[in-house]
């Protein structure tokens, strides 16, 4: 198994994950994409850890790393969702658009 | 050979899955999708990068968490069961312009660059090496996720909590009884 074949894999995910949270309206359904994009980083970061530098642990601390930051994202993701939607009945970004004033 | 048999499972797998997620009908049906997505990306890292407690790590938080995930996307979403067709999405041809894109930028560099040589094998047991890491050289990533996992349980609690305690009893918290949740409910 080539470092390519799992780079490509993880490009993919990638790929997948950016066309999910730049085209979905539903606050969870991005929550989704950004997963899949984090997932890519994992994959990516365990094939560079086994290919070349396997005799370091650094590769292995990223991917903990990036599962750290997906936990977070998804506990923060459904608390924000659960804020915005009690203050005002709003589960899609496009009826929130207005915070990006 | 086997390993590339399971390689092209997983990674077809995955990234059909990944598709599936924004593809369907229903958003419980998109959760185990996702899911789905995770254990296969979970079992090729288990298995051919040999990282087996990352890889169980992986697949047993996913399941967890999409468990909660489905909670939420029949919580607040529309059409839970996918009994009618839905789509929820905006730009869908830039999003797939922009995806196509970068997966494009992303393989050719994949292609192009000439990577470092393999270097030495792998340890016998690289949980071991990742635990002597986080004790001991890396002992400030360790702390630092430490915090920021705690920092996001208070604040995941704060954001999601409806009522706190300077909204029961007062700004100063001198009120004598605390506010019924509902206002005249139970004649307060």
């Amino acid at each position: 198994m080539s470092l390519e074949l799992f780079l490509l894999l993880a490009a993919a995910l990638l790929a997948v994950g950016l066309y999910g949270a730049l085209s979905q309206q539903g606050v969870v359904m991005i929550m989704m994409g950004l997963e899949l994009m984090v997932n890519a980083v994992i994959v990516a970061a365990a094939a560079f850890w086994f290919h070349l530098s396997a005799d370091r642990p650094d590769g292995q601390v990223l991917v903990l790393v990036a599962i750290t930051a997906m936990a977070v994202e998804m506990a923060v993701g459904f608390a924000v969702a659960t804020a915005i939607f009690r203050a005002r009945d709003v589960d899609m970004v496009d009826s929130a658009a207005d915070l990006r004033d | 050979m086997g390993e590339m048999v399971v390689f092209m499972v997983c990674a077809v797998g995955a990234v059909a899955a990944g598709i599936a997620v924004f593809r369907v009908d229903s958003m419980a049906r998109a959760t185990f999708a996702l899911l789905a997505s995770f254990v296969f990306t979970g079992v090729a890292v288990l298995l051919l990068l040999d990282l087996s407690y990352l890889g169980v790590l992986i697949i047993l938080m996913m399941v967890m968490e999409m468990l909660v995930m489905a909670v939420f996307m029949i919580m607040y979403m529309m059409n839970p069961a996918g009994l009618t067709p839905m789509a929820m999405v905006h730009n869908r041809r830039g999003a797939l312009a922009v995806s196509v894109a970068v997966f494009t930028a992303l393989a050719a560099g994949i292609w192009l660059v000439p990577w470092p040589e393999a270097g030495a094998a792998p340890p016998p047991d690289p949980t071991e090496s990742l635990g002597a890491a986080l004790m001991g050289s890396h002992m400030l990533v360790m702390v630092v996720v430490g915090m920021v996992l705690f920092a996001t349980m208070v604040a995941a609690v704060v954001l999601a909590t409806d009522r706190g305690r300077y909204d029961r009893y007062g700004d100063d918290l001198r009120r004598g009884a605390a506010d019924a949740p509902v206002r005249k409910g139970v004649g307060r």
